[in-house]
């Protein structure tokens, strides 16, 4: 297992090179016909390159697109989505991180790179960018199926503590995958060893839902804006969100706090993020436009119909979020075992 | 009803019908050319799907599909050469019948079974696929897992000429399916210590390869060469169409039921759908002995057959995320990039969209009326396209989709790699949907077992342990034990009637 770690961790090396290489070809490429770059007054004179980590079509893709298209027509610049995906989102993460800091290279930043840090695949913390903005959070939370014999959180967390080790199972993603970790911290936090529940690896959210309605697992931890649909149909029962506040499609529904009286929440997020070293001047218009695009009937309209949450913090505030995400996330994987 | 209703306003845009006219264009053009199969077809048309709304995109690959299996009966009648394996069934017939001064009454005929079939296979979806669906809510990973061993199965066992070749096809397959990070336990595997492969191998490249990469090589390799073109202007006698479509009105409708029915396997498509259809068709014939000479009745059948075959082969796509064939293999595919999980729950999340699925897959039934109409008539001008001009731009189309998938130059390695793979198991005789349903639905295979094992703590019995799951295992042991007692029996037969054992392996072009 050490052996098979240490040349993962070689092959990210390796590649942590190509990719640099790489991102310099697309800040390159971006640069030409641009002739010297000029002051910052005239920013954008060029099309601006959005990196998203992930495939297009995915959640984050979209998600992305939809902005640049509402913030394109604010600067009237194009704004090119290009994703480089690969390497659990190290790649595209790293192909902006080190692109040029010069306003024409944003991207996205997930939660999932956190994981990574602490893994040790990868020195991309916080620090490693300038901020832009936090677009949207999405908290997990604890569903179980329809016919479930469990209609609330303490009952279920009290029949996992009594119970033996492997009565119960839970899904949501693949092992150590960011809904992996909001239960296991759920369980450490409420005093209970993680290992009595037995985590059955998927896809994602979606198929993790598919099989809870089923019956074939007991517990998943999507969020409820995942869940949304077959909650609806009553194929899915949620217990509780991991959220600060409840989510407001489902009011009904309480935080882990009101439900249990355990301070647990865990949430994924996207953020808009730039190269470190961005000069104050062009990180406050990219703010700007930003914070247009977020505002914009477009965007709103989209977060809506996919059932996206929309959720601001500025730069500094989102800076503050993402190195605290750093350090908590980190916690949980060592207190979990799955670092 | 309300989500019919909310399918039909998705579809009847003015954007989206131009969608599907231009992928029926599309279509009918590619299958029309003898290699450019529905698959191919599809092949080239997923990254321009990149940039459509899912709705269009669908309805594009649902139209190109149906008008492609149509087209490829043009140059089966008129060059003996099938333009699709689904109409190689019966391109000797129609050649016939061309013969005979009756080819385009032929291929009139085809038109007229093909959009019967394809109606009755779009219904078949349309209420199927909903019912199949909300049943299949209940089940979980022992019946997914018995799923994905049926769909393997038939591809190689069933589906291929020589299931040895099959099941070596599928190994490839199931290899591929294996590189990247594994799901459970977060290993590489077979990534040589590259990045490239942590991710595994995308599957699109590979398509890509598969199917056109490697038909260019052999159109350079081995130029197609058929029967002459007859050059003779022949009519079309609609009221001899018409009639010989009702006399043969039963072969229609068990041509379109079969269809549907092979096409709601796993693993099983309009290729097989069409083969199967016309043994039938013979065997129940009151005139066997017309078959091969230029006689219809084989051809209504098989047509209406294999496009009742292109329908119905979305649903255990959809319902179960487990491809017919490898054009709903891709179109799994597409589903992912469009971030739709195929599965019993899009009903329930998505079900507007799947509806207009099924409202794009009846739009495009009709509009094969009168695009086949003029295409029948353009027939020859469409075969004459030279081929060292159309071959260039589907390469140059195949590498700019490859790259596009993720903006790489890995996809067009991939892409490369696996045309040449594919060119060369293809002269030797070995199916390629084998190998392209291997690693879509080895992935699923896979995966449902490790969960099942985790989730059972390693108890083997789960498998048999619910009705269902024990239902579908034993289908598929059933599937397994097939060639060997087809072996036993041809044992038995084989001094008797050597003919018969020939017949029985005919299907032989159909797994190309």
């Amino acid at each position: 297992m050490s052996k098979s770690k240490s040349t993962l961790v070689s092959a990210v090396r390796r590649t942590v090179v190509g990719a640099g290489l790489l991102a310099s070809a697309i800040g390159l490429s971006s640069g030409l016909g641009a002739g010297p770059a000029l002051a910052d007054d005239d920013w954008p004179n060029r099309p601006i390159t959005m990196i998203v980590p992930w495939g297009a079509g995915g959640g984050t893709d979209t998600v992305a697109r939809t902005l640049a298209a509402a913030m394109e027509q604010n600067l009237g610049q194009p704004v090119n989505v290009v994703n480089r995906t690969g390497g659990s989102g190290l790649i595209g993460h790293n192909a902006m991180a080190s692109a040029k800091p010069d306003g024409y290279t944003i991207g996205t930043i997930n939660v999932d790179l956190s994981q990574l840090v602490c893994k040790g695949l990868t020195d991309l913390s916080a620090d490693k960018f300038t901020h832009i903005a936090l677009l949207n959070a999405e908290a997990a939370a604890v569903s179980v199926g329809g016919e479930s014999e469990f209609d609330s959180l303490e009952a279920a967390l009290d029949a996992i503590r009594n119970e033996p080790a492997g009565t119960y199972t839970a899904s949501g993603t693949g092992t150590g995958g960011i809904y992996h970790l909001a239960w296991a911290g759920l369980l450490v936090e409420a005093g209970i060893d993680p290992a009595k529940v037995a985590w059955v690896p998927s896809q994602g959210g979606g198929p993790s839902l598919k099989d809870v309605a089923a019956g074939a697992v007991t517990f998943v931890t999507p969020p409820l804006s995942t869940a949304l649909p077959l909650v609806k149909a009553g194929k899915v029962k949620p217990l509780a969100t991991m959220g600060a506040e409840r989510f407001e499609k489902l009011p009904d529904v309480p935080t882990v706090k009101e439900a249990v009286g355990v301070d647990w929440t865990s949430q994924t997020w996207r953020m808009i993020g730039a190269p470190a070293g961005l000069s104050d001047d062009l990180r406050d218009k990219l703010v700007e436009a930003v914070r247009a695009a977020y505002d914009s009937e477009t965007f709103t309209d989209f977060m809506n119909e996919r059932g996206f949450s929309k959720t601001w913090m500025g730069p500094e505030e989102a800076r503050a979020f993402h190195a605290s995400e750093d350090t908590a996330i980190c916690e949980v994987m060592k207190a979990a075992g799955l670092q | 009803m309300e989500n019919l209703l909310a399918a039909i306003d998705l579809v009847f845009r003015l954007d989206i019908l131009l969608v599907i006219l231009g992928a029926c264009v599309f279509g009918i053009f590619a299958g029309a050319i003898p290699g450019i199969s529905a698959t191919v077809a599809v092949a080239l048309l997923v990254p321009i799907t990149f940039f459509m709304e899912p709705v269009a995109a669908l309805a594009a690959i649902a139209t190109a599909v149906a008008m492609a299996i149509f087209a490829g009966d043009l140059p089966g009648a008129l060059l003996r050469i099938p333009g699709t394996p689904a109409s190689a069934a019966y391109a000797e017939e129609a050649h016939e019948m061309t013969r005979k001064g009756q080819g385009a009454n032929a291929l009139t005929i085809a038109l007229f079974c093909s959009v019967l079939g394809g109606v009755v296979g779009t219904l078949a979806l349309s209420f199927s696929a909903p019912l199949l669906a909300e049943f299949s809510l209940e089940f979980q990973y022992y019946e997914y897992f018995w799923l994905a061993c049926i769909g393997l199965s038939t591809a190689a066992l069933v589906s291929a000429t020589n299931p040895v070749k099959g099941l070596v096809s599928l190994s490839i397959g199931l290899l591929l399916a294996m590189v990247g990070l594994d799901l459970i336990s977060g290993a590489p595997r077979f990534t040589f210590g590259t990045f490239e492969l942590m991710e595994g191998i995308h599957f699109i490249p590979v398509m890509i390869g598969v199917f056109a990469v490697a038909e260019v090589m052999r159109n350079l390799i081995h130029p197609p060469r058929g029967a002459e073109a007859d050059t003779r202007e022949q009519p079309v006698d609609y009221r001899a169409v018409g009639r010989t479509v009702w006399r043969y009105r039963n072969n229609v409708a068990r041509g379109s039921l079969i269809g549907t029915l092979v096409g709601a396997l796993p693993g099983a498509g309009s290729d097989i759908a069409s083969w199967v259809s016309f043994g039938v068709a013979k065997r129940f014939s009151r005139t066997p002995e017309k078959f091969g000479t230029g006689h219809p009745e084989g051809i209504v059948a098989a047509s209406a057959s294999n496009n009742a075959a292109t329908c119905s082969t979305w649903i255990p796509s959809i319902v179960f995320g487990i491809p017919g064939d490898s054009v709903t293999a891709i179109v799994i595919g597409v589903l992912f990039l469009k971030g739709l999980e195929p599965g019993p729950t899009v009903f329930v999340e998505n079900a507007p969209l799947v509806y207009s699925i099924f409202v794009a897959f009846l739009i495009a039934n009709l509009f094969l009326i009168p695009v086949g109409y003029v295409a029948i008539k353009l027939a020859k001008q469409l075969l004459r396209v030279p081929r060292d001009v159309l071959m260039p731009i589907i390469l140059v189309f195949t590498m700019v989709g490859a790259y596009a998938i993720n903006n790489s130059m890995m996809g067009i390695a991939t892409a490369l790699a696996a045309g040449i793979l594919s060119f060369f198991m293809q002269e030797n005789d070995y199916p390629v949907a084998p190998l392209i349903l291997g690693m879509v639905i080895g992935v699923l295979l896979e995966e449902n077992f490790m969960q099942a094992m985790i989730a059972q703590r390693g108890d083997l019995t789960a498998f048999f342990g619910r009705p269902i799951a024990a239902v579908l295992g034993t289908v598929t042991i059933l599937i397994w034990l097939a060639p060997i007692a087809a072996y036993i029996a041809r044992r038995r037969k084989a001094p008797a009637d050597p003919k018969e054992a020939r017949a029985g392996s005919g299907a032989g072009p159909s797994a190309r």
